[in-house]
Parts: C-alpha cells; sequence; structure tokens
C-alpha cells in the first residue's frame, strides 16, 4: 500500500494571492496540499482536524482595509479560534508567511498560542512605502549576550535543517515587526523565540534596504516557545527553485533554501 | 418617467452638431446624420438610451473608426488611399506572415499564441492616458484593472501571469512657474499613477515585471500610461460561442455613476475644466474575487461566453456578445451601488469589476453557487435572443429596441486626410561630434531621466508574487546593487509542471522611442519593433517564437500632419514585422491625446509602444545582463553607425541634428537568431543590449550590475565609416548586443556568430573602473561605484 502524504491545508479568502505557490512548495516537499476557502471552513465542509500541516499564505486578505491581515485575524479568531488554537497547541505545525504572519499576530497565535492574545504586531515599513526585494537572513543560533542567555539554537521546527545564512525575498508595505513593549520584545529574545533576523551577506547586522522595514531588533520571523507556529515577513515559497534567485551565481544545484523550510515541516510529520 | 425622448428626425444640422458636444457623445456631423436617418426610417425618435448606446458603440475608443477609416496619404508629394489602415498594414503583416502558433489575433480581449501541448498564452496592452491626467491614482489603478479584465474575458478566460506598464510623464523637475493652469504637476502625477498601479496590481496578486518610464515635456500636460498583462489559457478554452437562448449573467463590481461617458470622453480634447467623474473608481479586491471565482466556473465548462466590462460598460460588452444573436436586458435587474441612475447611466456606465457571461440555461444554479460560495455577486440580467435587437427594458418598458446590423455596421466610413513631409537633415548637422570629457558625458547620460534606475517604481511593485520571475526587472551580483534587466522571464510552473517537469517560459519585453518620432515617425516605429525584440533576444528569447502588440498615442488624427506621421508608422509596423517574422497579434491606438492652455491646443508628442511576448523552449538557458567573472571575453554584435539624432546624448547636451537611427531588418533578424542561439547553446555569460545612451551606457549598466571592472578598446568596435570616439560611445544605432563569454566558450561563440558582424572589444577585469581607449589614449575611465550612484540618484523619491 502506498503510504499516504501528509496533508497540509493552506487558507484563503478575498485577496489570499501567494496560495498557488505556497501549495507547489509543499507538494515539491512531499505533502498533499489543499488549497481551502475560509467560507469552507467556517460551513463545516472542511476540518482542520483532517490536515497535518496548516498555512496561511501571502496576500492582500480583504484588501488589507484596516491594517494588514487584521480582518482575516478577526474572522478566524472568532470562527474558529478554537480550532485554530488546538492545531497549535497540539505542536503541528503552522506557517504564516507575510499576511499570514501579519495574521498570526494579530490574532495572537504568535508570539503564544497558549494566551492567543496579539502582543505583537507588523505595521508600516520605515521606508513608507512597498518594498519589494531580496534580503539575507540569519537563523538565530545564539541568543543576544545582553539578555545573558546561553549559547543555544533557536528551536522551529520550521528551520531545523538548514544554513546559518540565507536569502529570501521580501514583498511587504507592513512588515516592520513591533512589540508591545520591552517585556515582550525582552521575552521573545530570552525565549529564543527570533527565528530570522535581517542581516548583510555575512551575518552583521544592516540597515535598510537589507533591512527592509526597520523592524525591531531586526525581526523577520518568530516562532512560539514549542517551535512548531511559524510567521515570517519574507516569501520562501518564492526560493524553491534555483532560478528564482535574482543572482543566480549564487545558486548551486536544482532547489532554493526555501524548499527546506517547507521539507523541515514535512518531515517532522511524516 | 425615467427616460428621455430627444428629438433628432426633425432637427437641422446646427441642432444635431450641438446635441452631440452637449451631451458629450464626441459624434461627428455625419455620423449624426446617419442616426437621424436610421430613426426617421423607422418613424420616431431616440431615447436616451438609444442614443448613448450608440454613442458608446461608435466610439474612436471602441471602433477605432480613423485606423479602420479610409485615409488619404500624401507622401513626398505621392498619393496613396486607405481603406482601412490597420488592415492594411498591422494586420496585413499578420496574415501574410500566418504562423501556425497564433491561435487567435485582433478578434477578442487579447491576442493568443501556442504556449505548451495543454496551453496558449494572451496579451493585451492598453492605455488609460486621459483618466489618469486627471485622476493619476485612479485613472492608473483602473486601467490596470481593465486591462486584467481583459485577459480575463479573452476566450472563456485566461488566468494572468504578469502585468507590464510603460508610461510617458513631463519632468518631474518642471518649476511650478511654468506649471499652466488646471494641470497637475508631473511629478504628482508620476507619483500618483505609480501609486495606482502598485495598489491594484499587488492586491491583485500579479507581478508587475516589465516596464519603462519616458520623461518629455510634452507629456506634461497629457501623460501616458500603458497597462499590459499577460496570461495562461487551456487550448481548449481560447474561443467563445453565444447561442439564442443563454443567459446573461454580470458578475463582479456593481453599477454605479463612475466612469459614465469614458469611451466617448477620451476623445475629447482635455482642458482645465474636463469632468473627473468620467474617471472609473477601482476595487482590487473585488476583481480578485472574481477572477477566483471566473477561472472555478471555467474550468467546470459553465459559460460557454465572456467578456469584460470596458470602455462603454454593459453597452458595449452585451452589444459585443450579441452582435449574432441579439439580447433582452432588463436594467431593473442590474445591481447598484445606490439607488437614483437613470436607465442610460446604467447602460453606459464603466464602473469597474464587472464581466458578463452567456450562461446555457441548465447551468443557472450551479454557477450561481460557485460565484455565492466565494462571496462573489452574480446576477442574470436577461437572454440572449435570436432577432438580432438590441431591447432594453426597465420595469416592464421598452426604453431601448435598436437593430444590431445598424448598432454594430451603421457607423458612416469616414475619410481623412493625412500628410507626411520628410525632415531634410542641414548640413551644418553632420559635422562630426567631439566631447572634451566622454567620462562626464556618461555620468550625465546614467542620471538623466531616461536613463536612471527605475529602482524607486520596480521595488514598489510585487515583481515576485506567484514565485514565477525567473529574470526579474533588476539582478545583479549582490542583493543591493542591480542593473536593469533587458526583459522579464516568467516560468508558469505552478500552471504547467504537474507529474512532469517543464521548463518553459514566456519572455516579455517592450520598445519606445518618441525621441526619433520627433524626427522620423517610420524609423520610430522600426526602432520601436527593434528594441523590443532585441530585449527578448538578449535574455535567450527565441526570434522565431515571438508575437509583437502595437500601441499607438497620437495626437489628434483631424490634423493632416499628426495622421500622416500615424501611417508612416504603421508603415514601418507592416516592413518590420514581415522581415522580423513577428506577427503582429492585437493593439490599441488611443488618439486626440492633446490639451488646450491658454486657447493654444498642444499634442503629445506621437508614441507607438511595441510590446513582446516570446515562448522561451527552457528558462535554465537564459541569461541576465550583469558581469559575471574577471577573465571572460566582451564582443559586439552588429556595426555602429553614425546615429545621434534624437539620442539621449543630443538631448541631455541640447544638440539637435544627426541621422536618426535606422533597421536593416534582414541583417538584425540574423543577429537576433545567431545571438539567441549562441545563449540557448550556453555560450554566453551575460548580455546587454544597447539603446538610449548607446554602447557606453549599456557597458556601463553591465559593469555595476555585476559588480565587475571592463576595459574596452573602440577601436576594435565595427562602425559604418568614420566616426569620432564621442559618436561609437553613444550613438544609438539599433540592433545592437554588447556579450560576455568565457575563454573556453570563446571558439564556439565565434562560429556561433559567423555571418553577423560580431567583434572582440575586451575583457571583464577584477578592477572597479569601466575603462575605454582609442588610439592608445584613455577615452573613459571611471569608478564602477561612481557609475553606479549616479545611475541610482536622480528618481529615489
Amino acid at each position: 500500500m502506498v503510504k499516504q502524504l501528509p496533508r497540509t491545508i493552506i487558507i484563503r479568502t478575498a485577496g489570499t494571492n501567494c496560495d498557488y505557490e505556497t501549495q507547489a512548495a509543499f507538494a515539491l516537499a512531499g505533502s498533499a496540499a489543499d488549497r481551502v476557502h475560509i467560507n469552507r471552513i467556517i460551513e463545516g465542509s472542511v476540518t482542520l482536524g483532517d490536515y497535518q500541516i496548516l498555512a496561511i499564505p501571502g496576500g492582500f486578505s480583504y484588501g488589507d482595509d484596516i491594517a494588514s491581515g487584521k480582518i482575516l485575524a478577526s474572522e478566524l479568531k472568532h470562527r474558529l479560534g478554537d480550532a485554530l488554537q488546538a492545531f497549535a497547541v497540539a505542536g503541528k505545525p503552522i506557517i504564516g508567511i507575510c499576511n499570514g504572519f501579519q495574521v498570526l499576530v494579530k490574532m495572537g497565535l504568535l508570539p503564544d498560542p497558549a494566551a492567543f492574545e496579539q502582543t505583537t504586531t507588523l505595521t508600516f515599513n520605515d521606508s513608507d512605502k512597498f518594498e519589494s526585494r531580496w534580503v539575507y537572513l540569519k537563523r538565530d543560533t545564539t541568543a543576544p549576550a545582553k539578555t545573558g542567555g546561553r549559547a543555544r539554537a533557536v528551536k522551529c521546527l520550521w528551520v531545523s535543517d538548514m544554513p546559518d545564512i540565507i536569502s529570501l525575498p521580501v514583498a511587504h508595505g507592513e512588515g516592520k515587526f513591533v512589540a508591545a513593549d520591552k517585556k515582550v520584545l525582552d521575552a521573545l529574545e530570552k525565549n529564543n523565540q527570533i527565528v530570522f533576523r535581517y542581516c548583510d551577506e555575512r551575518g552583521n547586522h544592516t540597515g535598510y534596504p537589507l533591512n527592509p522595514n526597520g523592524a525591531a531588533n531586526a525581526i523577520a520571523g518568530i516562532t512560539n516557545t514549542a517551535g512548531n507556529v511559524f510567521g515570517l515577513m519574507p516569501h520562501p515559497e518564492r526560493y524553491i527553485y534555483c532560478w528564482q534567485h535574482p543572482s543566480r551565481r549564487a545558486s548551486e544545484g536544482e532547489y532554493g533554501w526555501g524548499l527546506n523550510i517547507f521539507k523541515n515541516a514535512v518531515n517532522f510529520v511524516r | 418617467m425615467t427616460i428621455k425622448i430627444i428629438p433628432i428626425i426633425a432637427v437641422s444640422d446646427t441642432k444635431l452638431i450641438k446635441l452631440s458636444k452637449d451631451n458629450i457623445l464626441s459624434l461627428s456631423l455625419p455620423e449624426m446624420k446617419e442616426i437621424q436617418k436610421y430613426f426617421r426610417g423607422i418613424k420616431r425618435d431616440p431615447t436616451d438610451v438609444e442614443l448613448e448606446t450608440i454613442a458608446q458603440t461608435w466610439s474612436e475608443h471602441c471602433k477605432h473608426k480613423t485606423l479602420t477609416g479610409n485615409i488619404e496619404f500624401t507622401f513626398s508629394g505621392k498619393k496613396k488611399i486607405y481603406r482601412n489602415l490597420l488592415k492594411e498594414t498591422v494586420f496585413k503583416a499578420t496574415q501574410e506572415l500566418n504562423k501556425p502558433w497564433c491561435i487567435s489575433v485582433f478578434k477578442d480581449n487579447a491576442g493568443i499564441i501556442d504556449f505548451d501541448d495543454d496551453n496558449g498564452i494572451a496579451f493585451k496592452v492598453e492605455t488609460h492616458n486621459h483618466p489618469s491626467a486627471l485622476e493619476p491614482y485612479g485613472g492608473a489603478a483602473t486601467g490596470i484593472g481593465g486591462v486584467i479584465r481583459d485577459i480575463l474575458g479573452v476566450g472563456l478566460g485566461a488566468k494572468p501571469l504578469a502585468n507590464t506598464d510603460i508610461f510617458c510623464f513631463g519632468k518631474p523637475d518642471l518649476p511650478w512657474s511654468k506649471l499652466p493652469q488646471g494641470i497637475l504637476h508631473p511629478k504628482r502625477i508620476a507619483k500618483g499613477v505609480v501609486a495606482g498601479v502598485r495598489d491594484y496590481g499587488n492586491r491583485m496578486g500579479i507581478p508587475t515585471v516589465n516596464g519603462g518610464v519616458y520623461f518629455d515635456e510634452g507629456y506634461m500636460a497629457n501623460p501616458l500610461v500603458y497597462c499590459g498583462t499577460m496570461g495562461i489559457i487551456p487550448k481548449d478554452k481560447c474561443f467563445k460561442s453565444v447561442k439564442s437562448g443563454d443567459l446573461i449573467l454580470v458578475v463582479g463590481g456593481r453599477t454605479g455613476r463612475d466612469g459614465i461617458h469614458g469611451a466617448t470622453f477620451s476623445s475629447v480634447e482635455l482642458d482645465h475644466e474636463s469632468d473627473v467623474s468620467a474617471v472609473q473608481i477601482g476595487n482590487p479586491i473585488v476583481e480578485k474575487k472574481v477572477m477566483d471565482t471566473l477561472l472555478i466556473a471555467r474550468d467546470k465548462n459553465l459559460f460557454r461566453g465572456l467578456t469584460d466590462c470596458g470602455a462603454g460598460g454593459l453597452s458595449s460588452a452585451v452589444g459585443e456578445l450579441a452582435e449574432e444573436t441579439g439580447a433582452r436586458v432588463y436594467l431593473d435587474r442590474i445591481p447598484l451601488k445606490y439607488a437614483g441612475l437613470k436607465p442610460w447611466e446604467i447602460w453606459v456606465s464603466e464602473a469597474q469589476e464587472r464581466m458578463v457571461m452567456a450562461v446555457p440555461p441548465k447551468n443557472r444554479a450551479e454557477i450561481s453557487a460557485v460565484f455565492a460560495r466565494e462571496n462573489v455577486e452574480a446576477t442574470f440580467i436577461g437572454e440572449f435572443t435570436a432577432d438580432r435587437k438590441l431591447t432594453l427594458l426597465f420595469n416592464n418598458d421598452v426604453v431601448a429596441a435598436l437593430d444590431m446590423s445598424f448598432l454594430h455596421d451603421g457607423v458612416p466610413k469616414v475619410t481623412k486626410k493625412a500628410v507626411w513631409k520628410p525632415v531634410v537633415a542641414k548640413k551644418s548637422a553632420l559635422k562630426p561630434v567631439v566631447s572634451r570629457n566622454c567620462g562626464q558625458d556618461l555620468k550625465d547620460l546614467l542620471s538623466s531621466y531616461n536613463i536612471c534606475s527605475r529602482e524607486w517604481i520596480i521595488r514598489q511593485y510585487d515583481h515576485e508574487v506567484q514565485g514565477q520571475t525567473v529574470i526579474k526587472p533588476l539582478h545583479g551580483a549582490s542583493l543591493v546593487n542591480a542593473g536593469p534587466g533587458d526583459a522579464a522571464v516568467i516560468w508558469p510552473y505552478t500552471v504547467i509542471t504537474g507529474k512532469q517537469k517543464n521548463y518553459k517560459g514566456i519572455v516579455l519585453s517592450n520598445g519606445l522611442n518618441p525621441e526619433y518620432g520627433k524626427i522620423d515617425p517610420y524609423w520610430m516605429a522600426a526602432s520601436a519593433i527593434d528594441e523590443a525584440l532585441r530585449n527578448a533576444v538578449a535574455v535567450g528569447g527565441d526570434i522565431d517564437r515571438i508575437a509583437i502588440l502595437d500601441n499607438f498615442c497620437w495626437g489628434n488624427p483631424n490634423k493632416p500632419e499628426i495622421l500622416g506621421s500615424l501611417v508612416r508608422a504603421a508603415e514601418a509596423c507592416y516592413d518590420m514585422a514581415k522581415i522580423f517574422g513577428t506577427p503582429f497579434i492585437s493593439g490599441k491606438d488611443s488618439l486626440y491625446n492633446e490639451y488646450a492652455i491658454g486657447g493654444k491646443t498642444y499634442s503629445i508628442p506621437a508614441a507607438l509602444l511595441i510590446s513582446a511576448m516570446g515562448v522561451v523552449e527552457d528558462i535554465r538557458k537564459t541569461v541576465t545582463m550583469d558581469l559575471k567573472s574577471a577573465g571572460n571575453l566582451l564582443y559586439i554584435v552588429g556595426v555602429t553607425r553614425n546615429e545621434l539624432g534624437g539620442s539621449q546624448f543630443n538631448l541631455i547636451r541640447r544638440r539637435t541634428g544627426g541621422a536618426v537611427p535606422i533597421v536593416d531588418a534582414t541583417i538584425s533578424r540574423l543577429a537576433m537568431s545567431h545571438m539567441g542561439g549562441a545563449i540557448r547553446r550556453g555560450l554566453v555569460a551575460s548580455c546587454h543590449d544597447c539603446s538610449e545612451g548607446g554602447l557606453a551606457v549599456a557597458l556601463a549598466e553591465m559593469s555595476f550590475a555585476g559588480n565587475r571592472g571592463a576595459l574596452v578598446d573602440l577601436d576594435a568596435v565595427p562602425v559604418a565609416g568614420t566616426m569620432t570616439e564621442t559618436e561609437k560611445l553613444f550613438s544609438e544605432t539599433n540592433s545592437r548586443f554588447i556579450v560576455e563569454v568565457s575563454p573556453e566558450n570563446v571558439h564556439d561563440f565565434e562560429s556561433v556568430m559567423a555571418g553577423s558582424v560580431t567583434a572582440l572589444i575586451g575583457s571583464v577585469t577584477a578592477g572597479t573602473t569601466v575603462r575605454v581607449s582609442a588610439h592608445n589614449a584613455i577615452v573613459v575611465s571611471e569608478k564602477i561605484s561612481i557609475l553606479r550612484a549616479c545611475w541610482k540618484k536622480t528618481l529615489s523619491w
């Protein structure tokens, strides 16, 4: 008998627009991925529990009216909050990319799914304009000295197998990560919840444009303490093949580093 | 009664003219008289609904009366009669070329060519000039929204894969004191237009991958906004049919009072009192939902006819679909944004995000469900009939009853005069051009408006959404320092890669050169075609598989010299397309681009945009323009001629005269064929075409994009006749490429290029300068960091 592929649900709604490439990335990583309209889940014809992985892709859900991801975040929280929280607390992989990251933090599934309260946000870029460009990302391998943390790797199943520095594209107008207060930010640092920081080619601290939005502590992506819920502004689904990289001489082999992110999750549930 | 009867059958000619003007019908006296004749025949006066319907259908915007009408053309004393300029030039080339890979040309909302076993690709470029002059943000946003609907509405619906945009603006540094009354400042227009395209395109999830901006003070009052969309469509969905008895379904946005008279207004000269309510209001998320659901309904085969509501609104959309059948529409069933619209307003409103479908009655419930499941409004508003009449009802009253044949074929043919006198170059203009500081010229060119970096615009567009943009508008050695790509390449893997890997891609490029048109519109058109094609070839496109689109933006065609220049451009389109073997598959004209200031009328510099779409056999074998490795050799392909006429060098140095670049299409085609072949065989490390700013600018761009030095010997550049160093560096001769080849590929490269002029001119260095020598002396020696900074600074708003 053929072993069934792990199933991924990609939730879409009006204004979602990275669902096809996210589906292609999961498929290439070895998952059977469905693009499902939120109405189907709300009406009960599709059940989150039938899936092992959940993704909220990029786009402009509901036009990003009010604020990016805000309306979809409210809809998900109030219509499907229990099911989503259960999915997260059970340790099943959840990823929110770009608009999906905005949705995850605005409904409070990040940084702490158990609390399920919004404590961070993603707001307008410091440049005050939409930024479509490639950036370098450093996987956090050590806690910063100032928080007194020990040197240990971030615990996030989505990045378990990959190099310390990769490059991915960003495309957003509201990507500046901001925490409600210093306490929240310090806790994220202390608990090793920062997955990716913007950096230069060598992994050093950098300013605009390689930090495209002015995010606090150069944060590009975070996880919950259990490491299964992952939100990031860059688009890993846009770098699954080497030809997608803007300076192709940097690429080797057929695939891009974004693919590893999807593979890590698929391998985790397999 | 909510309708008015307009008395016309018994009125004088003067009254007819006044009637047309007062109601923005934009109809000429002969056209008004034709309408009068029709209604005299049926012995009654028209309703306002009928008159408006005829005006929209007969508008220049919808009917292209000038280009399909009679033209008496006088050229150097010789007379030539065109019965239908489009059919006898642009379209004729396509017919005579008769390429088997052309699927649908000039008859649908976009042209379609063959892509792979299962799919075709469709491309359309539209203009939205007048709306963008009055309301830049809304005008540009609905421009892109409209052309996306053209792709959604081609055949039974294509999935959009990429957008392109090309703008012509006035000079952004225009002093406020020189800004005429009622005109928005060019910088304000530029910012508004970019923001409009950004917000609509980004929200639609369609990457904007290719474009251009041209600055000239002639576009101050009348900017040009070209928006293009390319999409992919299953081969069995390329054609529509409508059967009597099919239901008429309108899907998407509601109808409001925005965009009334857009079609007719586009044929009116703008002035400071032009009415902004003619501009439509866009809502991209409504269109995104329509796109998502329309493709689902298409794949379930639930409808068999489809078109978008563009210019003329429902009047044009239903009119087009029902041309062979007839239609009955209940205007009171059409969902409105707010109450109070008169029947004629409902019928001609250009409210956005609406598509019209022909649905077999048996699919009524199923198609309704497809839209309802994703919160898209879809309303049945009538049916297609068999009587070849257009019947409109409002609350059970018939408010319009017109014969389809009159509506579609009744417009009288006009005859317009056209004249063209060639500009004779002065002898003094032929003096050799010698600059004392070519390095400064190069820096000034790189920072000039028409050559400088478009990064400020490009990075505001999500040019990588859908993940399929494998050659991007900017690329280079590092993620921060990039150079301008020649063409975009899309690999539609989310659509075509199923069980089997498929590496086919689509190349998109464009060419535009209004400056040449001021000297000679024929060579402007030829140059635009050559530029679009060589851009596509420079990344690895195949000259045997490229189709092109024409977009004419001209002034008032009632002025013989303006129409004459258009005829010359159209003649070049035919001549070039025939030799290059590149069929036109779709096009558009926007005429009457003029503006009145203080009683004086100004016409725009004529602009012909050529957009190219080609099939790339293997996207892995495409190349970018950034220099790759020190030690590689640099070649130039093509002969350089003394052609500084209309060049950017002339422009920034305020020189006039000189020969405008010509095109020897036979030689050019062969070079492109060789060049593309060399790239596809993997013999080329980088390739860039020479365009604005000539050889020097192309070399500088390759160098700072790749962060590699270059050393070039001008004496090795093949030239026609005797030329100065300045002329060699900055002449904009067409059909040239600069090519980087690694030493191990030199032999193969040279043998592939045999038969086309190809010369070794230098090498890539590990240094930090671009160095050009001639006669053993240094002509240019500039640091690449400084060249890059010059290029980047101008448009970093």
